[in-house]
Order: C-alpha cells, then structure tokens, then sequence
C-alpha cells in the first residue's frame, strides 16, 4: 500500500481512502484530506519531521506516523 | 430582550479580528469552565442587549480537539440565537467545511465572508449571492481588518437573532446517504425537534458514540440503525464518517466552481515565497535562532529587565515606598500597620507590577509573532525535538522566556493548542532558573567553588534535564495519558499583523493577570509579612523588628520542620526559612542568609556571608541546597500564574508537588549518593537515594504503556 509517506518531495498524489482510527483519523479528514483530493508534498522540517503538503489551497503539516494512514496512488 | 450571538470560525480566519471590531474594548476575558481554553465574551458596539460570544477557532465540529468540544457543547446546550460563522474568502475550501457543519444544528446563521480585500487584489470574485443560496443563509462580505461592512454584518446577524427561529439545511448529501439519514431520522429521531433532527443523524450515521450515549436509544434500535449504515457502506465502498466528510467536500468544491472565479493558478503566493526561505531546511533553524534571540534580548535582557529594575528599585524601592512611609509617619498610622501596609501589602503588589513591564513586551511579540503566522512554523520547526518528552515545539517560547521569569513564561504556554502539552508546559517551565535564582547560584558558587562559571551552567543543565526528565516521567503517567492528540496543523499564510489585534490581546492577556493574580498575592503577601515579622520573644507572641527574624512564626516553622530537610544535608532552622522564604521571591534566599548572619544589606552574591556560609555547609550539602532552591516550588507570583493558566486548583497543587517532590529527591540523591561515593557510611539513607534514582531510570526507560496502541494503529492502517 502506498501512503502519503512515500510521496516524495515535490510530487503529487491522489487519496484512495483514509485509515486508521479514532482523533487522528477524523482529524486528518476533517483537514480536508478525503477520497479523490489531490496532495502535494512540498516539504519537509530541517529536524527531518513534521512534512508539509499543500491541499485545497492552503498548508498543512502532519507527522510521517499519522501521514502513513493516508493511502494514495 | 437580551440577544446571544455566537462567532465561529477557523483559527486564522480573522474571527479575534472580527470580535475585536464588532465590541471594541467591552471585552471579559475568562476560561471555559475548567479548562485551560480563554473564554471571551463582549457587547456589541452600540447595542447594549447584544452579547457576542467568541467560540474557540476550530476547523470542525467532531470533537476531536477539546476547542471542538467546547464550541460544539455551547451550540447544542447554550441555543445561542443566531451565529455569525466567518471564513477565509482566500481559503474558502476548508473553511466552509465547518459551515456545512454548522449549518445542519438548526440554528440562524449568517456568513461572513472575510478579507475580502485580499480576495479582490488576487483579482478572485466570489458570487455571494449564489454562495448564500447553497447554505440557505445570508452572506456578507467583509474585512474584520479594515472594518468594511462590519455594521451591515451586525446587522443582518441581529436581526437574524431576533427573529428567533430555526435554520433548516438545504445542502443534501448523495441518494444513498440521504436514503439512510431519512431512515435514521424516522425511526429513532421523530420525537426531536424538526431542526436538529438532520444534525443528530449526520451523528448517528458517524456512529458518533457521544451522541449515541446522549440520545440512549434501544440496542434494537441500535441494531436497526447500524444495519443502514453497514447497507450504505457496502455501496459506497468507504467507512459512514469518510463518506460524510467526502462528501461535505465533494459538495464545497461543486458550489465553488459555480461562486468563484479562481485567480490565475501556478503562481507562488507571496506567502509560499517567504516559507521557502522560513523554513528552508538549511535556513530555518538559523532564523528560529536569531528571532528568539531578539525576543529573548529585547524582552528578558533589555527592556524587560531595565523596565523591571526601574519598578522595583526606582518606583518602589526609593520613591513609593519611602513617601509613603514617610506619610504612615506623619499621620502617626500604629506601627504594625504601617508594617502591614509597607512591608506586606505595598511589597507584594510591587513584586507583581514589576513583572508587568517585561509581561508587556513579551505579549507584544508573542502577538507579533502569532498573528503573523510564525508560530505555527515554530511548531513546524521545533515538533520533532519536544514531542519526545510530551511538549510542544510551542514550549519553546515559555522555556526561552522562563530564564527571565517564569510568570510570563508560563502566561506564554497559552499559545500551545493541545491542553495536555500546555499542562505540561506550565508544570516543568519554571524548572529553568529565572533571573531571581541567579543570586542565589552566584551565593553558592561564590562561597564554595570559587565563584566558577560552570556552576552557572550546571544549574540551566540541570534545568533542562528537569524538563526533559520531567516531560518523559509524566508522560507515561495515566494524568497524561490518552489517545495522543493528532498533530496535523494547518501553516496560515504569512499577514502583516493588525497593531490593534497585537495591542487588544496583550492588553486583555496583562490585565486578566493583573486582576486574577492580584488577589492571591495580596493574600499571600499579607499571610508572608504576618509569619516574618510576628513571633515570640521571652514567651510573648508581639510584632518583632528586621534582626528578630529567628524568633519569628517561620524560623519556629523551620524549625518544626528542618529534620525533613535533615537527609539533604543541611536541616538547621536557617537554611530552612531560607529556602521556605525563596517562595516570597528566589532571591529573597539570599538576603534572608544575611539576616540571619546579621548583615543588614546583603550583596548580590552574598560577599560578605561566605565565611558563615563555609561553617554551615560542606560544598556537597551546599550543592544539594542549591538544587533543591532550583527545583522545588517556585515563588508565590509563579504558583499564582499557574493557578490562572490552569484555571483548576487540583492541577495547580499537583504541579506545585511534583516540582517539590523532583527537588527534594534530585538534592537528596546527589547529597546521599555524594556522601557514600565520598567514603561515607552506607546508611538507609543511600539505599533510599539509590532506590530513587532506581526508580527514576525504570520510568524513563521503560517503554510507554502507549507503545502497544501505536503498534495498533499501525495494523489497523492494514485492514481497509
């Protein structure tokens, strides 16, 4: 399964489905991170974590851990 | 007839902005009921029977976040009577999530769109009539910044209110989803009023167990529900709540693609620019340096500490104190009193004001530095480093500030969004050594190291590992327990900060300091003064005068007590009442030294006490002081900062307990261990030490009782 993790800096991807469960879940939905919506990884933090995408046009930072339930192709 | 009207939005949408605009300086600034989340409240310009009320910024109602719990509890029980929900007009995707949200809860709403001005420069068009139409409510276009048509706003929202009526929703889901919310509203909703029916079976198709408890239907019920979902599911090929989000999504995108004309696509945003060097990988811990830099130089070191100096020693210390003793004198006012007033009331007051001026500056750029969207990337920034030991990469800031002082370092902690992170924050910030325990340190190295450097720097390490110890230890206790708050935060574009925002919050943020703090001080004050100057000379209990200070209440304290003290090494009444008078202020240890060795005016570093210091201590005994002055408890206008911030009497006497409780074993394991390293006999007491320090590495090292559910979360990412 290829997750938002896996995106490299600088590309794209489309969300197939969110997993996981409970806050994290609901959070990272409720950010806009749903079926169908293109991601764009743009960076990551100088420590090595947190990444930041752009989606809907605007800036989101998430954790490598919780970015791993975010299956994309 | 009074009128309630409730403000919600996303953070950054401008809603601070907008309230600011809409009650100009008829503000009350509290807490939500026991939490640590500012409540804000305030009267609408001009009419006086509106109150407005500011909800937490949330990007959702689903309480995943204790700010979502808060606003959503408030909608459902408060029945405000209308809601002036405002969004972002250059961020309208996201932010109209909540309004589909908000929307369905039955209650009138009004939309407000925001900075439109930045909308019209980008050369965007938003159609709001078209946009008002989809939601069914009205719309109005606005700039909270430059306050253009925040009368219209007002207006329309009032006269909303005051028609006391329900919203119904127009926005429909898809054929399936609709087929199941109709059910569920049929069968188990029927008896609901009409308007908040769709809200409840959005829940219930969510199989949101909060609302699942509150509405107590029947298991068969239950089961009869749940067999829609599950139909539903199978056809969709998703879980309920990801089809509900989808589609509130999927529903926003459609309506902008009819409301907007986008503008030119491709472009970086002056925003994107700016991140690109702000948080550039080489770039950014570079510039997070130098920015903490200037707000520790030019708050703590510069004017802070300058301003402060001037309050204590100028206003007070030569020109209100003496004229007003002066005065007392005059008037012939009774001795005690005028003891009372000076010595106690005026003193303590005096040592709240004097935090103010460097308070002041702090919460100026803590204004600067969050309404212009750089503290999120210091989040951003620092994350990785602080979430290790149950912090934020936001504690940054009250750590930094807390070598000045800890009380604005812990009004700091405010900015962190997680309430276990702040707690944490506001518990362990004052382990790093203020300003007021630097003499005591220079005391200490002076009379028993040679006056070394590294003392200085072993107290700030000491201090940092306090924090890091601390943060790891408490982690894995049940108080900090629980599902980990997810850390998925949104990076706002870079705004000029309004000055009037930086300067309403600093003012709202000091002054609820000023009211709340003062009272306990004053308290206190009174209590401290009454227990140094009073006690009994040749059996009688009578006011004593500055030399009588060991006969009086305390030093009988001290020395009821000093055998607790007895295993650090030093449990003689003196260095007791000492350290017990570091609660008045840190430095206060010092001058309370030179009393009680006679020396009316102590230096800074205590000079003249060191001979009478070398025959009351050994240099291991002073070390294990030294640490306990550190560590436990800080001074009473600390304690009463975290009482404010933790807005709970319960947090406050943990908090003030574990910093006693890491104090008091830190200096009776170096002394004890100290002692048999050195030679000394293997007593029960080095058991007990090493039995400690035993049990202080198993918490670090063992692994958190957590592990297991990440693990779990980590095969549930598998089973879709």
């Amino acid at each position: 399964m290829k997750t938002l993790r896996d995106v490299r800096i600088g590309e794209s991807a489309r969300v197939v489905r969110v997993h996981g469960h409970g806050r994290i879940r609901r959070r990272v939905m409720d950010m806009g991170i749903t079926k169908n919506v293109e991601i764009f990884v743009r960076k990551v933090a100088p420590l090595g974590d947190p990444i930041e995408v752009n989606l809907r046009g605007y800036e989101l930072s998430l954790r490598k851990i919780d970015a791993e339930i975010v299956e994309v192709s | 007839m009074s009128i309630t009207i409730a403000v919600a939005g996303n953070p950054n949408s401008g809603k601070t902005t907008l309230f600011n605009a809409l009650t100009g300086s008829n503000q009350y600034v509290g807490n939500w009921p026991g939490v640590t989340v500012e409540k804000k409240e305030g009267v609408l310009i001009g009419h006086p029977e509106v109150v407005l009320v500011d909800l937490p910024g949330i990007y959702s109602l689903s309480t995943n976040s204790l700010e979502e719990e808060l606003a959503r509890d408030y909608l459902l029980e408060s029945n405000p009577d209308a809601i002036i929900n405002i969004v972002d007009g250059t961020n309208l995707e996201r932010n109209l999530y909540l309004t589909t949200q908000l929307a369905e809860l039955g209650i009138p709403m009004v939309l407000a769109v925001n900075m439109m001005d930045e909308v019209e420069k980008s050369g965007a068009k938003i159609d709001s009539t078209a946009l008002g139409k989809a939601f069914g409510v009205p719309v109005v276009e606005i700039s909270a910044l430059r306050e253009t048509r925040i009368d219209e706003l007002a207006g329309i929202a009032t006269q909303a209110a005051q028609k006391k009526g329900h919203l119904l929703s127009v926005h429909r889901f898809s054929g399936g989803v609709e087929h199941a919310l109709g059910h569920i509203e049929e069968v188990a909703l029927h008896q609901q009023p009409e308007h908040k029916q769709r809200w409840y079976a959005v829940k219930l198709f969510e199989r949101n167990e909060l609302v699942e408890t509150e509405l107590g239907l029947s298991p068969d019920l239950m089961a009869h529900i749940a067999q829609d979902i599950r139909q539903c599911e199978l056809e969709y090929d998703d879980d309920s709540d990801s089809i509900i989000a989808a589609e509130r999504y999927d529903f926003i995108e459609e309506v902008l693609g009819k409301v907007t004309v986008r503008k030119k696509a491709g472009d970086l945003s002056p925003s994107d620019r700016i991140d690109r060097v702000v948080t550039n990988r080489w770039l950014a811990l570079p510039i997070f340096a130098l920015a903490m830099f200037v707000v520790y130089y030019v708050s703590v070191n510069t004017v802070g500490a300058t301003m402060t100096q001037w309050t204590n020693d100028k206003l007070f210390g030569q020109m209100l104190l003496p004229a007003i003793s002066g005065k007392l004198a005059d008037w012939g006012v009774a001795g005690w009193l005028q003891g009372l007033l000076v010595d106690g009331i005026l003193a303590g007051v005096g040592s709240v004001l004097s935090f103010l001026p460097q308070m002041v500056v702090l919460f100026l750029f803590l204004g600067l530095l969050e309404f212009s969207g750089y503290m999120a990337r210091v989040a951003f920034i620092m994350d990785r480093m602080f979430r290790k030991f149950g912090l934020s990469g936001k504690s940054f800031i009250p750590m930094l500030i807390g070598s000045g002082c800890s009380v604005p370092a812990i009004m700091a902690a405010r900015t962190i969004e997680n309430e276990h992170d702040r707690r944490m924050t506001v518990i362990t910030t004052s382990f790093i050594p203020c300003g007021a325990k630097l003499p005591v340190i220079a005391m200490i190295a002076g009379a028993f190291f040679g006056g070394k450097g590294w003392v200085a720097f072993g107290a700030y390490f000491l201090g940092i590992a306090a924090v890091v110890i601390s943060g790891i230890i408490l982690k894995k206790t049940p108080l900090f327990q629980g599902e980990a708050a997810p850390f998925v935060m949104e990076l706002p574009a870079y705004r000029w900060p309004s000055l009037k925002n930086i300067f309403v919050t600093t003012w709202d943020r000091v002054s609820s300091f000023v009211r709340k703090a003062s009272t306990i001080i004053l308290l206190a004050a009174i209590v401290i003064w009454f227990v140094t100057y009073f006690g009994w000379v040749d059996g009688r209990f009578q006011m004593l005068n500055g030399g009588q200070i060991d006969q009086s209440i305390v030093a009988a304290v001290g020395n009821a007590i000093s055998w607790i003290f007895k295993p650090l090494g030093w449990g003689q009444w003196r260095p007791v009442v000492a350290a017990l008078s570091g609660l008045v202020a840190k430095e206060t240890v010092v001058s309370s030294f030179g009393i009680f060795y006679g020396f009316s005016e102590a230096a800074e570093g205590g000079q003249e006490m060191w001979t009478s210091l070398r025959a009351a201590f050994s240099p291991l005994s002073a070390t294990s002081f030294l640490i306990f002055v550190l560590l436990s408890a800080p001074c009473i206008a600390t304690i009463s900062s975290i009482r404010r911030e933790m807005n709970s009497a319960g947090w406050t006497w943990f908090a003030i307990g574990f910093m006693t409780t890491i104090g008091y074993s830190a200096a009776l394991m170096v002394y004890q261990i100290g002692t048999w390293l050195r030679g000394g006999a293997f007593s029960a007491w080095t058991g007990i030490a090493l039995g400690l320090l035993g049990l202080m590495t198993w918490q670090l090292f063992r692994p958190s009782p957590k592990a297991g559910s990440a693990l779990k979360r980590a095969n549930a990412g598998v089973r879709g």
